[in-house]
C-alpha cells in the first residue's frame, strides 16, 4: 500500500477541487490515465480509490483506469522502442526505483541502438485525469 | 429524480499537482537555498543549516532537488538512508533531520534528465513524500533560474521563501542578481543572502553595499575554511566548524524575520 495510495489520494484531492469549482454539479465518472512507466498495481490503485472515495463522500463516482504503454524515442539516432522491449533487463530493485520516480529511467535504460541516455519519453509516464464527467445536481 | 442537465467534462488534469500543497500543509516554512552560479556552497549551507537548526530543537526537513548532481547525502554521510513505504514515502531521519533525495533511488549513478523529465520527477517526489509536522523544510536547489527554480516556485509558491548564496566573485554576484530578479517577479520572498568562502573581509564591502541596494537586509559572510572538506560526511565534525557557528548566527536573524507575523517581499 505505497505509491498507489499516494496517487489515489492525489486523484481524490483533485476531484474535491473540481467539486468546489463546479459546486452545482456532482462527479459521475472519472477516467484516469496511468503511464506504464509508473509501474502501478492496478488492483491496489482501484482499492485505494474506492476506500478514499468513501471517506470523502465520493463513493458514487465510477472510476475507470487506463494504462498507456511506455514508448521512447532517441534524440541522438531517432530509434523508437517500448518499455516492454527492455523490461527484462531491469532487476527488481531498479524496477522499484523507477516505480517511485519514473523519470529516473534515464539512469537505467539507454537507447537500444546507439546507447544514448538522451531520449524522449513519448508516452506512458505520469498520471492524468483524462476526463471527469460531471452531472448537474438536483436543485 | 434529479434534474439532469447536459453533462460537463473536465479534461487532462495532473492530479499529483493538487496533492502537493496537502503534503506540506503541516510544514511551517519552506526555504529554498539558491544561487545563480554553481560551486558557491549551496549544498553545504542547506545541509549544515538543517543540522544546526535540528540541533537547536526545531523540526527540520531537507529535500535535495538538485537532480543532476545531488550531494546532500554525501555531506550528511547518509548514502544508505532509504525512505519507508507507508501510503507514499516517509523520509528517513538523519541526525534528527527528515531527509529526501533522488540519490535514494539512483545511488551514485548519473541522472541525465532534461527539463520535462526534471519537472515530472519533481512533481512525483513532492506528491508522494509524506513529511511530518515540521517547523522548516529546507530545499537544496541547483544553480540558475531554470526548471527546478521555476517549478518549485510554481508548486510551493504559497509557502516558499529563499536564501541566496554567492561567493565574493563578481561572476557569482552577477548570477545571483539575475536569480533575485526572477524571484522578485515570481513574488518569492528572499530572507537573506550569504556571501560564502570569504578569505578577506575587505573584499566583500562592495558586495554587501550592492546587495543591500536590492533590499536584502540579512546579509551574512561565511569564511573560507580549508578544513571543511575533511568534515564532509560527518555531521558531528561539521557542527564543530567555524562555518557552522556563523550559520547558526545567520539563522538567529533569519528566524526572527521568518517568524514575524508579516513577511515582507523583497524590492
Amino acid at each position: 500500500m505505497v505509491h498507489e495510495w499516494a496517487l489515489a489520494e492525489a486523484v481524490l484531492y483533485s476531484l474535491l477541487d473540481v467539486t468546489k469549482k463546479y459546486s452545482d454539479h456532482k462527479i459521475k465518472e472519472v477516467v484516469i490515465e496511468v503511464g506504464e512507466l509508473q509501474g502501478i498495481d492496478l488492483e491496489v490503485l482501484k482499492f485505494a480509490l474506492k476506500e478514499l472515495a468513501k471517506s470523502l463522500g465520493l463513493e458514487d463516482v465510477l472510476f475507470r483506469v487506463e494504462v498507456t504503454e511506455a514508448e521512447f524515442r532517441c534524440r541522438s539516432c531517432g530509434f523508437t522502442w517500448k518499455l516492454s522491449d527492455v523490461r527484462k533487463k531491469l532487476d527488481e530493485a531498479t524496477r522499484e526505483a523507477i516505480h517511485f520516480v519514473p523519470d529516473i529511467v534515464h539512469t537505467f535504460i539507454q537507447c537500444p541502438r546507439c546507447g544514448s541516455p538522451d531520449y524522449e519519453i513519448v508516452r506512458g509516464r505520469g498520471v492524468c485525469l483524462k476526463s471527469i464527467l460531471l452531472e448537474k445536481s438536483s436543485t | 429524480m434529479p434534474e439532469v442537465d447536459t453533462p460537463r467534462e473536465v479534461k487532462y488534469l495532473d492530479p499529483r499537482v493538487a496533492i502537493i500543497r496537502h503534503r506540506v500543509e503541516h510544514v511551517g516554512n519552506v526555504v529554498a537555498i539558491a544561487s545563480g552560479k554553481g560551486g558557491v556552497g549551496k549544498t553545504t549551507l542547506a545541509t549544515l543549516s538543517a543540522l544546526v537548526l535540528s540541533k537547536r530543537g526545531l523540526r527540520v526537513g531537507l529535500l535535495d532537488l538538485d537532480f543532476n548532481c545531488p550531494a546532500c547525502h554525501i555531506v550528511l554521510g547518509a548514502q544508505d538512508a532509504k525512505p519507508r513505504e507507508e501510503y507514499g514515502l516517509v523520509p528517513p531521519k538523519v541526525y534528527g533531520v527528515e531527509f529526501m533525495s533522488i540519490a535514494m533511488f539512483v545511488g551514485d549513478k548519473e541522472v541525465p534528465m532534461r527539463g520535462v523529465d526534471i519537472v515530472n520527477a519533481m512533481i512525483e517526489i513532492l506528491a508522494i513524500t509524506r513529511w511530518s509536522k515540521l517547523d522548516l523544510l529546507l530545499i537544496d536547489l541547483p544553480p540558475g533560474t531554470s526548471d527546478e527554480v521555476l517549478e518549485v516556485a510554481r508548486l510551493l509558491k504559497h509557502k516558499l521563501k529563499t536564501i541566496l548564496v554567492t561567493t565574493p566573485s563578481r561572476l557569482s554576484i552577477a548570477g545571483v542578481r539575475k536569480l533575485w530578479e526572477v524571484l522578485k517577479k515570481l513574488n518569492v520572498p528572499t530572507l537573506g543572502l550569504v556571501i560564502n568562502m570569504v578569505r578577506n573581509i575587505n573584499e566583500i564591502k562592495a558586495v554587501e553595499e550592492e546587495v543591500r541596494k536590492w533590499g536584502i537586509e540579512n546579509v551574512a559572510t561565511l569564511p573560507y575554511d580549508s578544513e571543511l572538506e575533511n568534515a564532509i560526511g560527518s555531521p558531528d565534525k561539521l557542527l564543530n566548524t567555524e562555518v557552522a557557528r556563523e550559520i547558526r548566527r545567520f539563522w538567529d536573524k533569519v528566524l526572527e524575520v521568518m517568524m514575524a507575523p508579516q513577511q515582507r517581499t523583497p524590492g
